[in-house]
């Protein structure tokens, strides 16, 4: 090239950004990639997937019906009843693995109530502030300061004990506890120009909350999410164990415990420690995933 | 090279080659950089964002991330080889022997400690008792000027302003009277007035202290002033070395050329030419490149230039250019500029502001942001808004805006109709008629849409259109902006700084509107990106006869972009004016200081007016003309006294001062000779 004159070249669509494009796009599968290689979410994914297979094959995988009362009472672990008999003589590997069906099922309702009630709420707190943020500020954090099992109490006495009254009363439980995250996350989103923008060209309070702050802030909502399925795994279980929870002869893990933990002291521990190991496994199984899952959204 | 002669360097820098590892990859970012900083000079490393800059400075102390890596060369600090010290020399080394400075002050400092503690914790590190550390941190502060220090030691950070800030860092990094002081973007984010205070403060201190001093930069002004050698770095090498000055004003790498030709320099204004770019675009991280780095965006480039590193060579004495073709740039500089399609006549009037003032309460405190401005603005006009940060800019344009509403009393008039004070008591029309173009593009755009969501949103709410109508206007105005039609189904952080403003420029004109508020436009740009932005935004203004208002700290790109000036101090009009007047002259001392002030890249006038403290707090405002407290003209008695009004002082110039113009034009012709 030997004409030279700088001024000719006014930057036609500058190409660079080709390379950029292909970078952030595998960005997004490196995150995916950090996500099943971190150990947190492979064993608790596994433990999860077990579950969850458990949940639905139950019929198929149980060595007997979890309801008949086929054998012997208190038969020990070992020979044909694997984790052996409970007192009225059921299978309770059969109950464990059926067990997890209902937990399965309730745990994420309550989450997706919670989850969904609390985001609304701390949208409207963050977003609009003002009285608003006030008003519900306060009664959330008076919510806040109530014992839980008492309020769950008597909540469940005065509607009546049913898996559908307990997934609503802990997915309302949960409610200020996730309205106070998201609302965290709108003020800090808020700042941003484009909302000015956004107000700037006429839009409601309703489009600029849920169209352009929400997809933005759904990192911290997902994991909020995710911590909540485990928080109403043990909220649920508990709920069951102290007996307003789900009504028995359904094979619920904490009914199981509750059914039978006084004689634990009697040497039949195995009717108590096979539920509860499971609970615990499966709590903790969900808490491993979201940690893994903040984990690479904060990379 | 012999031992002694690099036992002589401040820092020397051997063949330095840094790579960062990314997800397993090595990508080079410094491709063998050298230079050498002499005992008590000041050398500046000046290039756009990604060049290598920081990381040189930062491989020097072997300060860099966990994922970068010296790949070869050396550094020498006094003639020791730091790349190849073990941990616990390292230490000390940077203890006793180097300092660091950051861009931005609040950062460095710890918000929950005093400012007192934390500098004397800087001489307790180096062994000093209690009570000595707490003497010496005084004698420290009062070094970097701070004149009652006994009270500052007793703040906290955030009770300082962001120069007072910088200096009792700058007192922390000279504790162990360094031999080389490192200055990152020292004086980035802070004022022109402060800016210059902060710059002269290095100045002093370089020649008590005979500390050397590398001084990264992007501003090519802070630089010349700072700095005795500059060296110009591009993708990890360095281009072009020599005198700061004279590397300026005669620059050899065409590099240097284009970064120099890109500045709105010397009073250019839009109607007279346009500025130049440097084609292509800066390379991303990683990218291969071609012998000579800069080979794709040169004009002079040829074959050899892919496949033969440039050697050094000389072309003016003290001068290193790498470049094949140094015998051939004569030819780049001597290009003609582009001219521009000349003046456009001003239109009728489009918004007219009266007696607008905007107070907010603060702790049971009135602060005056805006009071009583006065100001009209034409079709196709730009008016300029100037001043230090605090001056009530930015509170000026909101309320034009509607962001928050003016106070009762004043008037704002679109096309004649007054118009409501917040923007959603506004018809969709006035809402249409007024835009912004926010300084970051990054807050600006949101981030989980595409660029076409954004404009589509944008066309369907301000312009009314939809189906295929949007996407014919979609279509214009994403020509309009220069972006590619791949372009718009990325996502904003797809797209790079320039792209993304471009983007967010679009956005502001979906609906046609009137006036648009460029808010720091360039600022978060580099400078090749910004003159293209700034042709842009004239090309636009001249084809939609919009207005602008342009609120920028770079009274280049004030100068380049604007028609009119308004300069604002403590919320009051001090002076406005045709751009061409207010910049040549007689100034209102204030706007005189703020010019005075800005570090230029062709130098500075031999006499520069220095601003002596810090702009007074808006809840308690100086009597009189609010300006007499730091005026350097102030006239004793009588503008302590009474607040000056704003006057015509000739055709087109109001001016808020007692002096008289013709005295003015005396001083300023006196001070200037």
């Amino acid at each position: 090239m030997s004409a030279v004159d700088p001024t000719a070249f006014e930057p036609p669509a500058p190409l660079e950004d080709a390379g950029a494009a292909a970078d952030r796009r595998s960005a997004r599968r490196e995150k995916l990639r950090l996500f099943v290689r971190n150990p947190s979410a492979i064993i608790g994914g596994a433990i999860l997937i077990f579950w969850i297979i458990c949940a639905i094959f139950g019929d198929v995988i149980a060595p007997y019906s979890p309801f008949a009362t086929d054998f012997d009472g208190h038969v020990p672990p070992g020979g044909t009843n694997i984790l052996g008999t409970d007192q009225l003589g059921r299978d309770v590997l059969s109950r464990v693995i059926i067990g997890s069906r209902d937990v399965l099922i309730a745990a994420p309702i309550c989450a997706i109530i919670g989850v969904g009630l609390g985001t609304l709420l701390g949208m409207l707190m963050g977003y609009y502030r003002g009285w608003l943020d006030d008003t519900l500020g306060r009664v959330i954090e008076a919510f806040l300061a109530l014992p839980v099992p008492l309020v769950a109490l008597l909540a469940l006495a005065a509607l009546g004990s049913s898996t559908t009254t307990v997934v609503l009363t802990v997915g309302i439980f949960f409610t200020p506890i996730v309205a106070r995250t998201v609302r965290a996350a709108v003020l800090a989103e808020r700042e941003n120009d484009y909302v000015q923008a956004a107000k700037l060209r006429g839009e409601n309070g309703l489009y600029i909350m849920f169209r352009e702050i929400l997809p933005n802030i759904t990192g911290p909502i997902v994991v909020e999410f995710t911590v909540r399925i485990g928080y109403a795994v043990f909220t649920i279980a508990f709920l069951s164990f102290l007996g307003v929870g789900i009504q028995p002869p359904t094979p619920d893990w904490g009914l199981m415990v509750s059914e039978e933990y006084a004689l634990i002291i009697g040497g039949y521990w195995w009717v108590t420690v096979f539920p509860a190991l499971a609970i615990a496994s499966l709590v903790i199984a969900v808490n491993l995933v979201a940690d893994a899952m903040q984990e690479v959204n904060e990379r | 090279m012999s031992a002694t002669e690099a036992r002589t360097a401040a820092l020397k820098v051997e063949d330095l080659e840094v790579a960062y590892d990314v997800r397993g990859v090595l990508r080079p970012v410094l491709r063998g950089v050298s230079f050498e900083i002499r005992p008590g000079e000041a050398y500046g490393l000046v290039g756009e964002s990604g060049c290598g800059k920081s990381t040189t400075a930062y491989a020097a102390v072997r300060y860099l991330p966990g994922n970068g890596h010296i790949t070869a060369g050396r550094a020498l600090i006094g003639g020791d080889d730091v790349t190849a010290m073990g941990a616990e020399d390292l230490r000390a080394l940077r203890a006793s022997r180097i300092s660091m400075v950051y861009q931005d002050p609040g950062q460095s400092l710890n918000p929950t400690i005093k400012v007192g503690k934390q500098v004397a914790e800087a001489f307790a590190v180096l062994g000093a008792s209690k009570e000595e550390a707490r003497e010496r941190a005084i004698e420290a502060l009062r070094r970097v000027r701070i004149a009652d220090a006994e009270r500052v030691m007793e703040r906290y950070p955030y009770q300082l302003s962001g120069g007072m800030q910088q200096r009792a860092v700058i007192a922390m990094a000279l504790a162990c009277d360094p031999q080389l002081l490192i200055l990152d973007e020292p004086t980035t984010g802070l004022d022109a007035t402060v800016e210059a205070e902060v710059l002269d403060l290095v100045a002093n201190l370089r020649d008590e202290t005979g500390a050397a001093i590398l001084l990264i930069a992007h501003n090519l002004g802070v630089v010349r002033r700072t700095c005795d050698r500059v060296g110009i770095m591009y993708a990890g090498r360095i281009v072009e070395e020599g005198i700061a000055g004279e590397v300026f004003d005669d620059p050899q790498h065409p590099y240097t050329v284009g970064l120099l030709r890109c500045l709105p320099r010397r009073g250019a204004a839009k109607s007279e030419r346009r500025l130049d770019t440097i084609p292509g675009s800066l390379p991303l991280i990683g990218t291969p490149l071609p012998a000579c780095v800069f080979e794709d965006r040169c004009a002079l480039a040829s074959a050899e230039c892919r496949t033969a590193l440039p050697t050094a060579s000389h072309p003016r004495p003290d001068r290193t250019v790498f470049c094949h073709h140094v015998d051939r740039v004569a030819e780049l500089v001597a290009a003609p500029v582009t001219a521009a399609a000349g003046e456009v006549a001003p239109g009728e009037v489009v918004l007219q502001l009266e007696d607008v003032s905007k107070t907010f309460r603060q702790g049971g405190h009135e602060v005056r942001a805006l009071v009583g401005v006065d100001l009209e603005l034409r079709a196709g006009e730009t008016l300029g808004l100037v001043g230090e940060s605090g001056s009530g800019k930015t509170t000026l344009a909101k309320a034009i805006l509607g962001i928050h509403a003016a106070d009762q009393g004043g008037v704002i008039r679109l096309d004649g109709e007054t118009l409501a004070g917040l923007t959603t008591q506004r018809s969709a029309d006035a809402r249409r008629a007024i835009q912004i173009i926010f300084q970051n593009p990054d807050s600006a755009l949101n981030r989980s849409k595409t660029v076409r969501s954004i404009l589509s949103r944008a066309l369907s709410k301000l312009a009314g259109l939809s189906g295929q109508a949007a996407d014919d206007r979609l279509e214009k105005i994403r020509e309009e902006v220069v972006l590619s039609p791949r372009h718009l189904d990325l996502k904003p952080r797809q797209l790079s700084g320039g792209l993304k403003q471009r983007v967010a420029i679009g956005n502001a004109f979906a609906g046609d509107p009137r006036i648009v508020v460029c808010d720091e436009p360039t600022s978060a740009l580099d400078v090749s990106v910004q003159a293209a932005i700034l042709n842009l935004l004239a090309d636009l203004q001249r084809d939609e006869q919009a207005s602008y208002i342009v609120i920028s700290h770079d009274l280049g790109v004030v100068r380049y972009l604007s028609d009119r000036i308004a300069v604002l101090y403590l919320g009051r009009l001090m002076e406005v004016g045709d751009a061409a007047t207010v910049f040549a002259g007689p100034h209102h001392p204030y706007t005189e200081a703020l010019l005075s002030a800005v570090p230029s890249v062709d130098g500075d006038p031999p006499a520069r007016i220095r601003l002596e403290g810090e702009v007074p707090s808006a809840i308690d405002v100086p009597s009189g003309c609010v300006f007499h407290t730091r005026c350097p003209r102030a006239i004793q008695g009588t503008c302590e006294a009474s607040e000056p009004p704003l006057v015509e002082v000739e055709a087109g110039h109001m001016m808020r001062c007692h002096i008289p113009i013709d005295e003015l034009r005396r001083l300023q012709a006196t001070d200037a000779g």
